[in-house]
């Protein structure tokens, strides 16, 4: 087993290293050299399939990790790697050495038997459980291509092997990776879900084999001559190299565009063919399973340690032992009386004696290491487990998902964390993309109306998500009755509403047309109706209505500046619309794509006139020197422009020609009438030609109820924003991307390339051919640093063009400062025109890249280099993100409980701060620090000139904070009424993590309670987390939802994924997984609390417990020459740890209730405690001891003086000792726990009636079993002995008395903060919420103080307090300058506030 | 495609939701015991609150303490030492004579009368019968007449197992250490007779009835306990055969009660064991009157290897056995310091209950927080 746990360690390694570089995986290990050969598994090849695949696994899965004959073995192999394990097989073995054996054989095996036997039958409970879902699994059933009866039969899962033909139908599983070779989808495409899988419910495509797409009848497995070569089997999900080689030598690449994984499930797609690759273990799917996750949580390292010290005490109390013996011994090695010689008669030396004792007491003393810890913690932590995920405020109505706990050992670390990493999109924010605004050509466009219907959505949405559910649902029900309404009142009002978008008449009207146009499905992705709704600009519509045929009429000899404008708004709505992955289909039929069978080119051959048109009006052209060609061809305009009626009138067009050419509105109203009676006729239509038409005619009803299937909310936002402004995507094939676009009616982009999004370059493209002007098209959407530094300053057309470009990206880039101060995600939209030549050259070279093996990622990278460069911008967008519900509140809680919070995104650095300050991260009086600087030297400088500003502030305390190891932070920014919070950015976070200025980075975050981190990479967010975490040596938890933050989670000591909309990979890599970011602070301020104190408090218990007891042994070796001796039964010994004491102590850790929930949640302070391990502190442990060592002397000294020199027997004399240390034990449980409900009762009852119940049974039965302690009749001689009784009370009351008095006096003269909160739960709820508001008072004055202070500065003129934006931009310009003068005053009223702070100081602490 | 999910979900350990399933809510259930709402007992410890226990316990205490401390002293008990070390003692010429059997003579004078059932037991000390060896050396089925161990013993018993290829009975070190002194008590009634009164002793009824009836058996078999005992031998140290130990048959063998008192072995190093039963003749007399009375021993047993010390002991019995006073001490201790500690108790309430813990309280914080600053190395800053 060993083997194959480091194996799944280095697989969790690589998954993890893979996904922290974005799926970029070029330092992926062992993959040159080693290349699978796939041979079609059929007749020809039979020898070299043979040859080849011999190797390769078949497809039967087996996740369990025994079989019948090997459990037993393999299980205890297992069991015996824990240290614990072996030490008490140990014992075992020793007790079977007849020099030193203490107990009778059999006995000492007993607590190892039934410890071994509890994990395994747990162990085999969890392997059948799994074996009966392989089997399931194994035993599904697929087609798979049969040599002998030359078709496809079924067959097993499990039979299925490498070189296997599979054909698939729609919504059947894949049973194994397989490469696409047919599908019925004309364009080769096969769209599969892989909920599945990653959990990602929208809809991808995958291509057949190039070269395969075009034969028309399904490939023919007998006629498949070619040999595959792919990489080795490997877990990489969003990677797939190799190449298709057919018989004549030639090659095709593979990618990951070709393959289908295990686990997904295909959809849209009425068959496909395919042939398997990898099978059963070795799929993609199989190889990403980690299995369970072991991490080991910090309380249980510190009991390790304590575990290490009873080791120690254990030594020390044998070799004490070994010695007196030794010592006893040569006094009285002569007397054979009671020194019995060795069974042949001599008699052992007492050195040799005393080493002999030495291991005799080892196995006396053994309970000493509890050896019932280890299950009991287990069974602990099962049982918190098992009430974090029943507890109901974690459930969410909307995701129907409750908190799932996915490592199950590590719940009490969430009672100690000290930072906490936060991701902000999608997890402090909803991540639901909302478009806000956009700046097109250098202007601005508000979408005021847009940003008020967003307010009534907020007001009204995010309470009660059902009720917009069912308001589109009903609304849905309207919509279908308006098709009928629509036939008989041609010209209607609803008729009549698209023509009043692009008229831009009325936006009133608009905007209620628009919601009322709402369509919300449940199956997709990314389309609440917040989403998709997007009510137009006002003025972008009249700017957008200006997009008609008539511009290129009109274009001769007039205005050229507008018209430059809107070709820069049509262009910037075409990249809305088609620079992304988003897949389209109609919601009334899930899952179905939307088929344009037809788009065979022929409305392309139908706009030829106008596409030659406009290639001469290009936005290239369309400048001065075009005008004169323009000027060139008057006569061509009106031909082209009767072309243009003529494709009109071919879509069955009634209207007349004068209406085309009069005023829009009129012209798109006639249209729109067809376009709703066609709609009726479209189902029993079957001529692709015209429903294509007809649908992409504007303001066609049908357009609403597209759906699009977006990767990112954020493309799903901009196609809805996009479809808004009428140009809607209509449909994505690999070939060609169809968009309605308004006035111009349906274009289809030839789709040349798409070069897909990545976190390092930031951006994607896509390559058209743009059907107007024929040119070869990039267009590019990115983050606005990876695009502003890629536009080309220089253009052929001279300096005008030129100007008119640097006044664009000015003005943009003051509209995206903007943007990113209001909190929204910023997006550039860039163009360029490429010539034909100049594509070629770049198509070969990206060719080469695409079918590399090895290198491929680089070479992609820098093949998209070389197209995406020399961009036009065209503009920028705004997506709003909201927060999530509650998280304001949430962080603030989590502050007061001291808890430093550092937000890590890619998210520019304005948005980042004002999200921050949304969320309440930050404070209006906060101090913020900005770090943003260009080179290693300026940061250090930076960061020197903040520290001392800050030192020099807290004048008290400076150099301190550094890092002083294995000492926890100071909480130094709570005591100075202001807080400090640091800003950084991703490149300077690049110097900061550098070995030599980590240390000073570390010193001055340790000044801030809050940290915000834009601009970072997945890489440096866990790079930041794993310097925390080991430098500060403090509990960390890494929270976040997208792939991006995967590699954090992994390495902080708490993962925690939000399944949100990005997917599940973040969920699957995490420790615990929540719905909403709000659920984190009742997670960790109540659980995560309560956890912590139970289990710290359990585990002192049992060290406690097995000290208190085995001393008792102990000191009846001062009294029995230290033989080893004991004077109780074996069985009632072995038992009363395994037994008679052993519930209560899980009962206490699993129910222990030290304060309520909702104290606990109104007072976040009580936090603290468990992040400064109160509960469990080395003092504690010691303490603990110690009164474990004076109860133990008080139950053996009582019965001994009282029984001294009397004629009581050994075991008898055992009896009472036994008795009081069970009430001893059970008592201190009681006089510990704060809490005792029934249960504990009846657990508490129940160990001592077993206790008596035994020893009477035993004491009755057992005449002269177990020599030789012989229990006979002792216990009912003794419970009939008032002796005994009052022994035992006495015993009682002695042991517990010290500790007893010291709760009590620690109840009543210095209550800890946890015991005060204590006092509130007992209380009624109207004096309770009066007590805490008089708690908070206390809390708040110290934040009145502080805003006193804050005021007092302001009032000076330095600092004016305004909004929080601006206060921040304020602070963070001059930031340095404004503090140059401050410390002085500060110190002064930190004076004059001393006292009163004072008194308020205990409160915010301990 | 239920189950490919469910493959995922198994692994992953994810709560089973299949989407297209049937609408199985996850919502837990909101039940007390679930959301950990249980009605509870939670016990503040507070000055106020416990005042009442730390009164009631001393209040209890005390007469219980005081209780058994008057029966314990109204235990007369009477130690005779006849170790014979010193070479004053009548029995000193024991511990070097070869004469045997050695018959020494101590005499001792009562000066209160012995009233009711008087216990006579022998007293060794320093002898370690717990020694885990000699504890061990024993062979409990043989004791209760199993056959097939009475001729074949446990091998506990090595090196005491065998001698000369038979098996010994009873074996063992316990059995073989057993002791051996022969005690009589004579009242020399007054000076003018000088003819003592030989004490009756009651051999029987000195053991737990269970041991005596139930433990403790002799082989079976229907003649005489000689026949029964065949094939084995005694004890290395002893005199006689573990058949003719008694005259009586029904203390004889294993069911000797001597035996069976010695093989019921001490817990501490120092300890009695019950010899003989003086039993009250009537209620006028006291079972022994105050006077003169001398002690007869046949002194077999050797102590003064292990420097252990041996005493005659003669004791009256309580409902609580014989004479120990600490239990009545430890007793009157335990109740006076919990008094004690409820008065302070008291103070406490009555002074800090009107600023409900807040004074006092906030004190302790504050030094409290100077403290931690100090050990965090920084000066406390408020």
């Amino acid at each position: 087993m060993g083997g194959r746990t480091r194996s799944d360690d280095e697989r969790l390694y690589n998954y993890s290293s893979l996904l922290a570089c974005g799926g970029k995986s070029s330092q992926t290990p062992k993959l040159a050299g080693k290349h699978r050969v796939v041979i079609p598994h059929l007749q020809p090849f039979k020898d070299e399939y043979n040859r080849f695949s011999g190797t390769y696994v078949n497809n039967r899965i087996r996740t369990t990790k025994y079989t019948l004959l090997n459990f037993v073995p393999r299980n205890l192999f297992e069991q015996f790697h824990r240290a614990a394990n072996l030490y008490f097989l140990f014992l075992v073995v020793l007790n079977w050495v007849p020099l030193v054996e203490a107990f009778q054989k059999e006995i000492t095996m007993l607590p190892l038997v039934v410890v071994l036997t509890i994990i395994a039958i747990k162990d085999g409970l969890e392997d059948y459980r799994k074996y009966k879902i392989d089997k399931h699994i194994n035993n599904l059933v697929t087609k798979v291509y049969s040599r002998k009866e030359k078709k496809y039969v079924d067959c097993c899962w499990k039979d299925v092997t490498v070189g296997d033909f599979i054909r698939l139908s729609c919504n059947e599983i894949i049973p194994a990776d397989i490469v696409l070779l047919f599908s019925t989808d004309p364009d080769g495409i096969c769209h599969i879900e892989t909920s599945g899988l990653d959990g990602e419910s929208n809809l991808k495509q995958r291509q057949v084999v190039r070269g395969y797409a075009e034969q028309d009848p399904e490939v023919d497995p007998e006629k498949f001559s070619s040999r595959i070569e792919c990489e080795s089997p490997n877990n990489d999900l969003n990677r797939f190299r190799g190449f298709l080689e057919h018989s004549n030598k030639q090659r095709v690449g593979l990618s990951k565009e070709n393959l289908l994984l295990r686990g997904c499930t295909i959809r849209n797609t009425e068959a496909v063919v395919g042939i398997v690759v990898y099978a059963g273990h070795e799929t993609k799917a199989m190889l990403n399973n980690p299995g369970p996750r072991y991490k080991r949580s910090k309380l249980e390292r510190r009991a390790n340690t304590d575990v290490l010290w009873c080791i120690l005490l254990l030594v020390i109390m044998c070799l004490t032992g070994a010695l007196a013996h030794g010592i006893w011994l040569s006094r009285y090695e002569s007397v054979l009386f009671f020194n019995i010689p060795e069974p042949d008669g001599h008699i052992v030396s007492p050195a040799l004696a005393g080493f002999y004792m030495f291991w005799t007491m080892i196995i006396l003393l053994q309970v000493l290491i509890p050896i019932s810890l280890y299950v009991s913690i287990e069974i602990v932590k099962l049982g918190q487990i098992y009430f974090i995920q029943s507890d109901v405020d974690f459930y969410s109505e909307k995701m129907d998902s409750t908190v799932q706990c996915r490592a199950l050992n590590i719940a009490e670390d969430l009672g100690q964390i000290q930072y906490l990493f936060s991701d902000k999109t999608g997890t402090l924010t909803e991540n639901k993309m909302v478009f806000r605004r956009c700046s097109v050509a250098g202007f601005d466009y508000c979408h005021e109306e847009n940003a008020r219907r967003l307010e009534s959505y907020q007001e009204a949405v995010s309470e009660d998500e059902d009720y917009t559910d069912t308001l589109s649902g009903s609304l849905n029900n309207v919509a279908k009755p308006r098709a009928p309404c629509c036939r008989t009142v041609p010209g209607g009002a609803l008729g009549s509403k698209p023509s009043d978008h692009l008229s831009g008449s009325t936006c009133a009207v608009g905007s209620g047309e628009g919601a009322s146009e709402v369509f919300h499905s449940r199956q997709a992705a990314f389309s609440s109706p917040i989403e998709t709704d997007v009510v137009p600009d006002t003025r972008l519509l009249n700017k957008f209505g200006q997009i008609t045929p008539h511009l290129f009429t009109s274009l001769d000899g007039t205005i050229q500046r507008p018209a430059l404008e809107t070709f820069y708004i049509m262009d910037f709505f075409i990249a809305l619309a088609i620079c992304n992955t988003v897949v389209v289909c109609a919601p009334n039929q899930p899952r179905q794509k939307i088929r344009l069978s037809s788009l065979s080119g022929t409305p392309i051959r139908s706009l030829e006139e106008i596409k030659n048109l406009f290639q001469r009006l290009s936005v290239r052209k369309s400048s001065s020197p075009s005008l004169a060609s323009g000027k060139e061809l008057p006569p061509g305009v009106p031909s082209t422009f009767v072309s243009r009626l003529s494709l009109f009138s071919r879509m069955k067009l009634t209207s007349p020609m004068e209406e085309e050419v009069s005023p829009m509105n009129e012209s798109s109203q006639g249209c729109s009438n067809s376009a709703c009676c066609m709609q009726i006729e479209k189902p029993h239509s079957s001529a692709g030609l015209t429903d294509s038409k007809v649908e992409s005619l504007p303001g066609s009803p049908l357009a609403s109820n597209l759906c699009y299937e977006a990767e990112s909310p954020d493309e799903a936002a901009l196609v809805y924003a996009a479809r808004a402004y009428q140009c809607t995507l209509r449909s994505r094939t690999p070939e060609q991307v169809m968009v309605d676009f308004a006035a111009l009616g349906p274009l289809t982009f030839q789709l040349l390339h798409i070069l897909p999004f990545d976190s390092v370059r930031k951006r994607m493209s896509v390559v058209v051919r743009h059907p107007l002007s024929n040119e070869v098209v990039v267009y590019t959407k990115g983050a606005d640093s990876a695009i502003m530094e890629l536009l080309s300053g220089v253009s052929p057309d001279g300096a005008n063009q030129e100007k008119e470009q640097m006044i664009i990206r000015e003005k943009t880039q003051k509209h995206l400062d903007d943007y990113a101060k209001r909190g929204l995600r910023t997006l550039c939209i860039a163009k360029k025109v490429m010539s034909d030549t100049e594509y070629a050259e770049w198509l070969r070279n990206h060719f080469l890249a695409e079918t590399s093996i090895d290198n491929r990622e680089e070479l992609l990278i820098e093949s998209a280099m070389r197209l995406e460069n020399k961009l036009t911008l065209l503009g920028a967008t705004g997506i709003e993100d909201r927060l999530q519900e509650g998280v304001p509140e949430s962080i603030e809680a989590l502050h007061k409980a001291g808890i430093k919070i550092w937000m890590l995104t890619g998210d520019k650095q304005e948005t980042a701060v004002n999200i921050a300050y949304a969320c309440k991260l930050l404070e209006p009086e906060d101090r913020l620090f900005i770090l943003n600087s260009q080179s290693n030297d300026a940061c250090e400088v930076e960061m020197s000139v903040i520290l001392k500003e800050l030192q020099k502030k807290t004048p008290a305390s400076p150099g301190q904070a550094s890092l002083r190891k294995c000492s926890p932070q100071p909480p130094l920014t709570q005591d100075s009424g202001q807080r400090a919070a640091l800003v950084i950015t991703g490149k300077t976070l690049e110097f900061a993590l550098q070995e030599s200025l980590q240390r000073q980075f570390l010193e001055l975050t340790a000044w801030s309670h809050t940290v915000v981190c834009c601009r970072a990479t997945p890489l440096q967010k866990s790079e930041v987390v794993k310097l925390v975490r080991s430098h500060l040596q403090v509990m960390t938890l890494a929270i976040g939802d997208g792939a991006n933050d995967v590699s954090m989670i992994q390495v902080a000591d708490i993962g925690i994924g939000v399944s949100g909309q990005e997917g599940m990979q973040a969920v699957m890599a995490s420790d615990f997984a929540i719905s909403q970011f709000r659920h984190l602070s009742k997670l960790l301020l109540v659980h995560g609390h309560w956890c912590y104190t139970r289990l710290s408090n359990m585990i002192l218990y049992f060290f406690y417990k097995n000290v208190a007891y085995v001393n008792l042994l102990f000191w009846y070796q001062f009294f029995c020459g230290f033989s080893g001796t004991s004077m109780t039964d074996y069985w009632v010994l072995i038992f009363f740890n395994l037994l008679f004491t052993s519930a209560p102590p899980v009962i206490y850790g699993v129910l222990e209730k030290d304060v309520s929930a909702d104290t606990l949640m109104q007072l976040p302070e009580l936090y603290q405690s468990g992040q400064k391990s109160e509960a469990y502190l080395p003092l504690t442990f010691w303490i603990t001891l110690l009164d474990a060592f004076y109860q133990s002397l008080i139950c053996f000294f009582v019965p001994y003086f009282t029984y001294q020199g009397s004629d009581i027997d050994i075991f008898t004399f055992g009896n009472p000792l036994n008795t009081a240390a069970l009430f001893v034990i059970l008592l201190h449980l009681i006089i510990e726990s704060q809490n005792l409900t029934w249960i504990h009762m009846l657990v508490m009852i129940g160990s001592i009636l077993s206790y008596f119940f035994f020893a009477l049974v035993f004491g009755a039965m057992c005449v002269t079993c177990n020599p030789p302690s012989n229990p006979y009749w002792i216990m009912q001689e003794h419970m009939l002995d008032p002796v005994f009784y009052l022994v035992c009370i006495l015993t009682t009351c002695i042991a517990l008395l010290p500790r007893f008095t010291y709760r009590v006096l620690q109840g009543s003269l210095f209550p800890s903060l946890i015991l005060r909160a204590k006092h509130l739960d007992r209380l009624t709820p109207e004096e309770r919420a009066e007590a805490l508001k008089k708690w908070r008072g206390a809390g708040k004055k110290n934040q009145v103080t502080s805003k006193y202070v804050d005021q007092s500065t302001g009032k000076s003129g330095r600092r004016p307090v305004s909004g929080p934006s601006a206060h921040a931009m304020k602070s963070a310009t001059s930031c340095a300058a404004e503090q140059g003068d401050l410390p002085l005053c500060e110190t002064a009223l930190d004076l004059g506030f001393s006292a009163p702070e004072a008194s308020d100081m205990m409160d915010p602490k301990i | 495609m239920a189950a490919s999910y469910r493959v995922n979900e198994e692994v992953d350990g994810r709560p089973p939701c299949a989407p297209g399933g049937p609408p199985k809510t996850q919502r837990p259930d909101n039940t007390a015991f679930k959301q950990q709402r249980l009605p509870t007992w939670q016990p503040i410890l507070t000055a106020g609150t416990v005042m009442p226990t730390f009164f009631i316990i001393g209040l209890v205490s005390g007469p219980i303490g005081i209780g058994v401390l008057v029966t314990s002293n109204r235990v007369q008990e009477i130690h005779i030492d006849y170790t014979g070390t010193e070479p004053s003692s009548p029995c000193n010429k024991c511990l070097s004579t070869v004469v045997t059997p050695c018959i020494c003579t101590i005499n001792f004078t009562l000066e209160e009368a012995f009233k009711g059932n008087v216990y006579m037991y022998y007293g060794l000390s320093n002898f370690y019968q717990n020694h885990r060896h000699y504890v061990k050396s024993r062979d409990d089925n043989q004791l209760s007449g199993d056959f097939r161990a009475l001729l074949n013993p446990s091998r506990e018993c090595e090196p005491y197992r065998r001698n000369e290829d038979k098996p010994i009975a009873p074996c063992g070190a316990i059995a073989n250490s057993m002791f051996n002194d022969t005690l009589e008590l004579f009242l020399i009634t007054n000076k003018s007779n000088p003819t003592p009164v030989s004490i009756p002793l009651k051999k029987k009824g000195i053991t737990w009835w269970t041991d005596k009836n139930v433990k403790f058996r002799n082989p079976p078999g229907g003649g005489s306990l000689e026949e029964r005992f065949k094939g084995t031998t005694k004890p290395l140290n002893w005199r006689t055969p573990v058949y003719m130990l008694d005259s009586e048959d029904d203390n004889n063998g294993f069911i000797n009660e001597d035996f069976i008192v010695w093989m019921r072995i001490a817990a501490l190093p120092t300890f009695r064991k019950l010899y003989r039963l003086i039993e009250q003749n009537n209620d006028l007399h006291p079972t022994l009157p105050a006077g003169r009375y001398y002690l007869n021993i046949t002194y077999n047993y050797p102590v003064h290897s292990f420097d252990g010390r041996k005493r005659m002991i003669l004791s009256t019995i309580s409902w609580m056995g014989g004479k120990n006073p600490f239990l009545g001490i430890a007793y009157i201790t335990v109740g006076s310091i919990s008094f004690l500690l409820g008065v302070v108790m008291l103070v406490i309430d009555h002074k800090y209950k009107n600023n409900s813990n807040t004074d006092i309280a906030l004190q302790f914080y504050i030094l409290k927080t100077k403290l931690w600053h100090m050990y965090q190395g920084q000066p406390y800053s408020a």
